[in-house]
Parts: structure tokens; sequence; C-alpha cells
């Protein structure tokens, strides 16, 4: 076949010929996406700025005392915010203790050892507890969990752990252990998808070379595909974490809501940070007291901001001349 | 010291693709072996039958008998335990990316609960002279990653690591097939080397490497043996027409 010579430009010649340098759009495209990425430094500056004045008042009377010390007396205006920042990390620590372990076991169970046909619904399944609202998780709490607790778990678990001291006293059932186990609910689906997701994306060869070695499914797993995921893993588990700072609703239901003291028995009632927030904020008449709250909501945020930091930074320390992904 | 293979009545299966049909062979102990065809011939199952690589795929199946020294590898012993005497080289080199080049090679080792750091140490010494990497890499034993070498150290790396266990048979599934010819004749020098201690079956689509390296030549055509001789013999005088055929370019 030959191709006849043209005697003019072909129709797409022409159309390409008349569209210019287009370098205007282009310009135009890279300022808006620049315009995108700074409208975030731009929101999490003003939420930073808008939290600092808003608690101007109380960070001036009390200054640093605010966050070590456990007073909070709204009536006579003295205020600490101790006892909501240490139930909030417990029961944070708490839902990771029980959350990762399993988290993990599911994702490695769905991607290595299921059978096909199971895959789809039970990772279906998982995900579909992150879309229950955490209000209805606080609900089944009160009337399911935490008579639970009370009546078989909290036993067992004075007795044989008591000696440690994380298990003491009245068992009520509410309290920050309950609050943990609810937040552990919470946080097991998103761990575990993104640690099925990044364990999927460790190529096949891998496994192929420990199997080939004389692996057990378990070394294999722990070998071919762990050591090679952790990094995927430790991400999974930060965002999973900063959902169980910031969780609100559920914890407000179950925690017990008490300040009165700073107890290292998890079934002792407590207060987080996000909880005291919402429970006091529509009542809290004196400027002092708004003020606390917008102070304890500051602090909420820094600790936040520090978790992540400090993840981020555990992360570039475990990948130190490793590459961060897997060929 | 290596062992032969022998092979009756392999046949294999992926899904309803019989990919190996009555495979009957036998490969000498400390000689190079090689399976040539073009792709698609089952040459890279019939390799993986012989460490039982073959089932890790849920939908492939195998019947048949394959006798690996004393032992049939299909009735007397469980895979995990067939694979620690049996070293694999892939296709592709697959180091362990988190791991140092030390901590490559002692893996498998390490994976069995082997533990004795001075022997470790020699172990890995002497596996990483064998593959003709110690003089490349014996300064940054534990400094780099495994992922950090080019692809023709990955893949002499990967050498060392089945090295190490000490196996009686070293499997190659076109170790060459992704590298630069350098590379490529480094490799050849090396199961040249190597085969004065081990068997090796070698997978290779590429004849010239075939017939420099192995004793014997076996060529595969849709799923079955069709003739395995001398390589010399496969090369100058083939006994079928289709093995003709495929040596001299005709087709594949």
């Amino acid at each position: 076949m030959t191709v006849p010579p043209a005697d003019k430009p072909s129709e797409a010649r022409t159309w390409l010929t008349s569209r210019g340098n287009s370098s205007l759009s282009d310009r135009a495209f890279r300022w808006l996406m620049l315009l995108c990425a700074l409208s975030i430094f731009g929101i999490v500056a003003l939420i930073a700025t808008s939290l600092v004045q808003g608690s101007k008042l109380t960070l001036g009377l009390f200054g640093w005392k605010f966050f070590l010390s456990s007073g909070w007396d709204p009536i006579n205006g003295n205020f600490g915010a101790l006892p909501f920042i240490y139930g909030t990390l417990v029961t944070s620590a708490v839902s990771l203790v029980i959350a990762v372990p399993l988290a993990v076991g599911v994702a490695i169970f769905i991607t290595e050892m299921c059978p096909k046909m199971l895959r789809g619904p039970l990772a279906f399944l998982t995900e579909l507890l992150a879309a229950i609202p955490s209000v209805v998780y606080g609900l089944w709490g009160v009337f399911v969990l935490v008579p639970l607790l009370r009546q078989y778990v909290n036993p067992a678990l004075m007795k044989t752990l008591g000696w440690t001291g994380l298990f003491q006293g009245p068992n009520l059932g509410i309290g920050m252990f309950a609050a943990g186990v609810i937040l552990a609910i919470m946080i097991l689906p998103i761990i575990s998808s993104l640690t099925r997701e990044v364990m999927i994306a460790v190529p096949y060869t891998q496994r192929e070379a420990v199997l080939a070695l004389g692996a057990t499914r378990w070394e294999m797993i722990r070998m071919g595909v762990l050591r090679n995921a952790r990094i995927g893993i430790v991400g999974s588990v930060i965002l999973g974490l900063g959902r169980a700072l910031g969780e609100t609703m559920a914890v407000t239901m179950v925690i017990g809501n008490s300040a009165a003291s700073i107890s290292k028995s998890l079934l002792a009632p407590g207060y987080s940070m996000a909880s005291v927030i919402a429970n006091e904020f529509s009542e809290a008449t004196s400027d002092t007291h708004t003020s606390a709250l917008i102070e304890i909501g500051l602090a909420l945020f820094i600790i936040t901001i520090l978790v992540n930091a400090l993840a981020r930074l555990l992360v570039w320390a475990v990948t130190r001349g490793a590459p961060p992904r897997v060929a | 010291m290596g062992v032969g293979i022998e092979v009756r009545n392999l046949n294999a299966w992926y899904g309803a693709n019989h990919t190996l049909q009555d495979i009957n062979l036998h490969i000498p102990a400390n000689q190079a072996t090689a399976l040539i065809g073009p792709s698609g011939c089952g040459k890279s199952t019939f390799v993986r039958c012989l460490n039982r690589m073959h089932e890790t795929n849920p939908i492939a199946k195998v019947t048949g008998s394959v006798r690996i020294g004393e032992i049939d590898i299909y009735s007397d012993a469980s895979p995990v335990e067939i694979r620690r005497r049996i070293g694999m080289v892939f296709q592709r080199p697959n180091p362990f990316p988190t791991m140092s080049i030390y901590d490559n090679v002692a893996s498998g080792l390490r994976l069995n609960g082997f533990r004795n750091r001075r022997v470790l140490d020699e172990v890995v010494e002497r596996s990483l002279i064998h593959a003709a990497l110690w003089d490349e890499v014996k300064g940054d034993l534990k400094k780099k990653s495994g992922a950090s070498l080019s692809g023709g150290q990955q893949q002499r790396l990967c050498i060392a690591r089945a090295l190490a266990v000490d196996p009686e048979v070293l499997l190659m599934d076109e170790p060459a097939s992704a590298l630069d010819p350098v590379s490529t004749s480094k490799i050849e020098d090396l199961i040249f080397q190597l085969k004065a201690q081990y068997t090796i079956v070698i997978v290779t689509h590429n004849m010239q490497q075939a017939a420099r390296v192995a004793e014997r030549t076996g060529f595969f055509l849709n799923g079955k043996l069709v003739e395995f001789d001398s390589t010399h013999k496969i090369f100058t005088n083939p006994g079928d027409k289709r093995t003709e055929d495929y040596i001299t370019g005709r087709f594949g």
C-alpha cells in the first residue's frame, strides 16, 4: 500500500497548529494548584490562631500550670486540664493495644489465608464498621458493652491482672477501659483496611523468595510480607490513633465523665479532652470557663500534631537507608 | 554435593490448562541441565514442580513423581522440607529490600532458627565469594540494603542467598533474562563454577546460553518434552524436526 502525497496539510495538523503555545492556560493552572495547596496552610494557621485567641484569658491566668494541674472547678474559676489529657492519652493507648494486633491479624487473614470467595465480603464487613455513626457505637457501648464488661470481662481482668494495678477498684463498667474498647472497635477498620492495602502491594516475588528458602506460611508472612509492609502499617496505626484521640461522642457516653481524680486503674471513670468540650461548651457561662475549654481544644490540636510528628520521626528512623518502597 | 533428579510421568495444570504432559527425564548430579523452548512451553512450570513452588498457586495441580536423591518430593516430605534442600533463583532479582546485604544472604539460615554468629559470618562470606559478589560488596555488607545494588549484583545476591543454605540442587528460572550482557556473562561463569558442587537446572530462552553452560539440554514445546539429550547433540544433530526448527530459528 502506498500513501498518496498530501497536497495540503491535514485537518489534524491545521487544528494542532492553530492552538498556539498554550503557555497562558498552563500558567493559570499552575497558580490555581498552588492556591489549593496554600489554602491548607491557611486553614491550619486560622484554626491555630483562633484557638490561641480564644484561650488568651486562661493562658494568661494559669500559664503552663493549666496543662499540669488537675483541679476543674468552673464555679470557683479554677481550671486544670491534666485529667482530660490523661484520659485522652490512656483511652487511645488502650485502643491501640487492642486494635493493632487484631487489625493486623484480620489483614493477614484476608490477604494471605482466606479463600477467595470470602475475601470480598470480609473486607467489606470490616469497612462497614467504619460507616457506623459514633453515637450508635456509644449507644451499643452503654447498653451492651458496659454490662458485658462489668459482668464478665472486668472481674476476670481484676483476678488475673489486678496485681499490675491497672485493673483495680470498684467495677462500674463505665470508665476508661470501656472507652478504650469502644475506640478499638472504631479504629479497627481503618487500620485493618490500610494494612491490607499495603500487604497486597507487596509483590508476589517477595513471597516466592521466602517460600523458596523453605519457609512455612507464617515465616513467609513475617519475612516476605509484614517486613516489607511495616512502614505502611505504622502509617495506618497513626491514622487510627488520630481518630482515637479526637473521637468524642462514643467516648463521652461510656468513659464516665469524671475529672475527680487521675487513677492508675483503667476501670475507673475518667474524662477525655474532646468529651469535656462537648459536654460543657453549651453551659459555659463565664469567660474563663469558655476560654479554658478552648485551651483544651488547643491542647488537643497540639497533641495530635505532636503524635503525628513523632510517628513520622519513627517511620523516618526505621526506614533510614532502606528504600521507601518495594521495587 | 549435588544429587540427581528422576522425573516420572509428571503432569501439571493451571486451572483447566494442561501445562505439562507426561514428562519423563533424568537430570544427572553435578552437571548443569538447560531447559529451552518458546514462551509458554512449560519449562518454567517444570522447574517450579521440582521444588513444589508450582502448587503455591491455588489453581495449580500436579501428578506424577519427582525423586531428588533418595526422596520422592511429592510423597515423602512436606514442601517446606523440600525447599530447604533446593535453592531457587528467579527471573527477576528479588532480594529483600528491607534487609542489608548480609541479612539477605543469612536469611535462609536465620529463617530456620540458625543463630551462631561465627558460622553465619563464614557462610555469608563463602556464599558471596561463590556468587562472585564478595569483592564488590565486602565493604558495606551491613550498611547497604539488598535493593541498593545494581540489577546484576542483585541477581548474584539472590544466588548467594540460595547457596547459603547449602542446597543439593539449584534451580534457575531464566536467571539472566532481566540483565545486561556483562552481568549475564558473569552469571554464566558462575554457573560453570557452581556445577562442580551443585546440580543445576537452568531455564533459558537464550540458546547460546544453554550451549555455553549446560552438559545436557531439554527442549520443551506445548507442555511436552520433545527431546532431551547432550547439549552437543541437541545443537549439532537434533533427533526431532521440531527441535531443529527451533534451534535454527524457524519459530519461537
